[in-house]
């Protein structure tokens, strides 16, 4: 840029220098929020370092000290001078019931934000919203409880008719569970995530250009039509997003599955079978904490939380992923 | 009705769990004054943290205490027997409860922390019931044995042969056994689990502990998630603390220990208890249980939780309180009130021992 083009009040103020961003003028407020902001970035990104830190710290010598395969052995003994434990049914369990749950929230919840945002008439709208919403607000221990006492004499023949009819297949095989099995946690766990996909998912979808839902309208699209063509491409993204969240939730919901669980036995066969026992790592976490009297069990159970943190920070960035190569289609 | 009660049990067990996962913050807030009160009636706070087997029964004295000694203040929190441990070998709290000795670096440790040795005193036992679920029968027999075989999936119907032959002239239904057991590192376990290994020789074939190590059943956390558990279907079979048997209304197996049936009673865990060994020397009544006992009318399977005190308390103020106050639970009045808490009151003999002890503590 030469000298002459210049215009006249662009001179370079005192004590300051030009750049080629643009900057406002920095005044006081500007200032403190600047700073505040960057404080809070900074502080979030240490704090989780933090956790990743403390969490390796504490595992690595508990981990050096175990004498079965931490990731594919099922036994669990951490105390003594020979621990031998290992996560392999503590990941099985934790992400078959996860899948469960998804299986049946996101498709739900889904079609729950699609009446609230274009099936429902105007006045039902808000209050539809409002009472799913409510469903978040339920501490989970109420679900463990509600589950436990409530709701688990309405799955069970549910999953006796499919124990009968699909028992052929691992997945559905008979086992002698009767309490909380894998496939009863997740459809636990589905209720309680069912409102964080619902409510992102409206959000998103109340979001869709009215002249996209007009044009399709127009075009001779009925509303289903004018749904799958406007409304769902849009919301893609969000709902992944509300999808991956609402699996970091069910990831690590610890309370109301503790409740719930039936854990097997040491010594008890391997199955696929869902409607088997097992823990989560969550749950084995909290159902042990009163009894972590050294720092070597103590390390053995952070081991296995520190699996979970490793598990939900995989899950967070394939999202991350599918929602940027989604975007460039849809926008 | 049951629903209710143990809803509401369960409550108070994640309040137990949530006490658990913070229990590492507890400061030490204890301070006792010099009192101006009876020799007997010490003023000033106490802090105590351990097992939650005994939790009813020293809230209760607690509570009957602080009645009989305005002024004192004493805080219990159950978080587990390990959590107790740590606790006082941290210098946390004023004493302990666990359900099980300490180990000998353990012992060592809070040796060091107390400048005394650190002493166990029995002070609760609680026997460990095995509830079934089957309505159509009211009395049930078992033995070591079969509840080895049980508990280790060999025996898996009602009607077992093995079953029945302990129960002549009761129809068995032909439903199948549920075996529930605790899915947490528990007391429980581990006075249960013991019982098995010394009692039915051979068949109980896996190892005993505080973890379930059994190869059958379903786990479920705490007492009270066994209690609805086996509640909850028909056939179900579980161990669990006494309280817990009665509450949720199940059936109480006698045990034929070898010398014919007998039911859980305080009096019949009394004979028990008589027949434990002193493991530890002097005032430290650590005991040795003989769980394979033949005695006739000794119900075999209990739990003994100890306060962990120290000897000589380097406060003496502090010391004076906790001695007041286990003079007051040890006391007859207040064993026999524990009775309806599902705990035993402990067998005289016992109990004079207790009383020698706490005495000399300094």
């Amino acid at each position: 840029m030469s000298a002459t083009t210049t215009p006249p009040e662009l001179t370079e103020p005192a004590g300051s220098s030009w750049t080629n961003t643009v900057t406002a003028p920095r005044r006081g407020g500007d200032r403190w929020f600047g700073l505040a902001s960057h404080g809070a970035g900074v502080a979030v990104v240490a704090l989780v370092t933090l956790v990743g830190v403390f969490l390796v710290s504490q595992a690595i010598p508990a981990l050096s000290k175990n004498e079965a395969n931490f990731l594919t052995s099922r036994e669990w003994s951490v105390g003594g001078d020979n621990p031998r434990f290992g996560i392999m049914e503590l990941l099985w369990t934790t992400t078959t019931a996860s899948i469960i749950a998804m299986a049946i929230a996101v498709p739900i919840g889904v079609c729950v934000a699609l009446f609230i945002t274009e099936y429902a008439p105007q006045w039902l709208r808000r209050p539809a919203a409002t009472l799913v919403d409510l469903l978040a607000a339920v501490p989970s221990i109420v679900y463990g409880l509600w589950g436990l006492i409530i709701f688990r004499p309405v799955v069970r023949p549910l999953e006796d008719w499919l124990s009968t009819r699909l028992g052929w297949l691992p997945l559905f095989a008979p086992t002698g569970i009767t309490g909380g099995t894998i496939m009863f946690i997740g459809v636990v766990l589905a209720i309680m995530i069912l409102p964080i996909v619902t409510a992102i998912s409206r959000e998103v979808f109340a979001q869709t250009p009215t002249t996209h839902k007009e044009g399709a309208l127009a075009l001779g699209a009925t509303r289903w039509e004018m749904i799958r063509t406007a409304v769902l491409p849009f919301g893609k993204p969000g709902v992944i997003s509300a999808a991956m969240l609402a699996l970091g939730r069910a990831l690590g919901e610890t309370i109301a599955v503790t409740f719930i669980v039936s854990t097997l036995a040491a010594g008890s066969d391997w199955t696929w079978s869902m409607l088997s026992g097992g823990e989560t790592f969550a749950s084995r976490i909290a159902n042990n904490a009163a009894e972590f009297d050294s720092p070597q069990k103590t390390g053995a159970f952070i081991a296995a939380g520190l699996v979970l943190f490793i598990l939900t920070f995989v899950v967070n960035a394939v999202a991350r992923v599918v929602i940027e190569r989604r975007k460039a289609f849809t926008e | 009705m049951t629903t209710r009660s143990s809803a509401i049990i369960i409550v108070a067990m994640s309040g137990a769990l949530a006490l658990g996962a913070c229990g590492s913050d507890a400061t030490k807030t204890g301070t006792a004054a010099t009192g101006t009160a009876a020799s007997d009636c010490p003023t000033g706070t106490l802090k105590a943290e351990g097992s939650s087997a005994q939790k009813n029964a020293i809230e209760a004295a607690i509570k009957s205490f602080q009645t009989k000694c305005s002024g004192t203040t004493i805080n219990y929190a159950a978080t587990g027997s390990g959590a107790g441990i740590k606790q006082f070998i941290a210098g946390q709290v004023d004493f302990g409860g666990s359900d099980s000795t300490l180990k000998d670096d353990e012992a060592a440790s809070a040796a060091t922390t107390c400048a005394s040795p650190a002493w166990h005193l029995p002070m609760v036992t609680g026997p460990v019931g095995i509830a079934y679920n089957l309505p159509s029968v009211s009395s049930l027999v078992l033995n070591a044995d079969v509840t080895a075989k049980i508990f280790l999936g060999q025996i898996t119907m009602w009607n077992d042969p093995a079953i029945a032959a302990l129960n002549s002239g009761t129809t068995l239904p032909a439903t199948k056994i549920s075996v529930f057991f605790r899915s947490d590192e528990s007391g429980t376990t581990d006075n249960f689990t013991k019982y098995l290994k010394a009692a039915a020789g051979t068949a109980w074939t896996v190892e005993s502990g505080k973890k379930w190590n059994g190869t059958a059943g379903e786990g479920k956390p705490q007492n009270a998630g066994v209690a609805t558990a086996a509640k909850s279907v028909e056939g179900g079979i579980s161990y669990m603390e006494w309280s817990y048997v009665t509450q949720n209304k199940l059936g109480l197996a006698k045990i034929d220990n070898g010398s014919g049936p007998v039911e859980l009673t305080s009096a019949s865990v009394g004979k028990m208890i008589e027949t434990a060994t002193q493991k530890g020397t002097g005032n430290d009544l650590s005991l040795t249980l003989d769980y394979a006992t033949k005695t006739p009318g000794a119900y075999p399977i209990n739990l003994v939780t100890y306060e962990i005190v120290c000897s000589k308390y380097k406060d003496a103020a502090k010391g004076k309180l906790v001695k007041s106050f286990l003079t007051h639970f040890v006391s007859a009045d207040v064993q026999k009130s524990l009775e309806a808490l599902g705990y035993a009151a402990l067998p005289s003999s016992v109990s004079a021992k207790i009383t020698a002890a706490v005495a000399a503590i300094g």
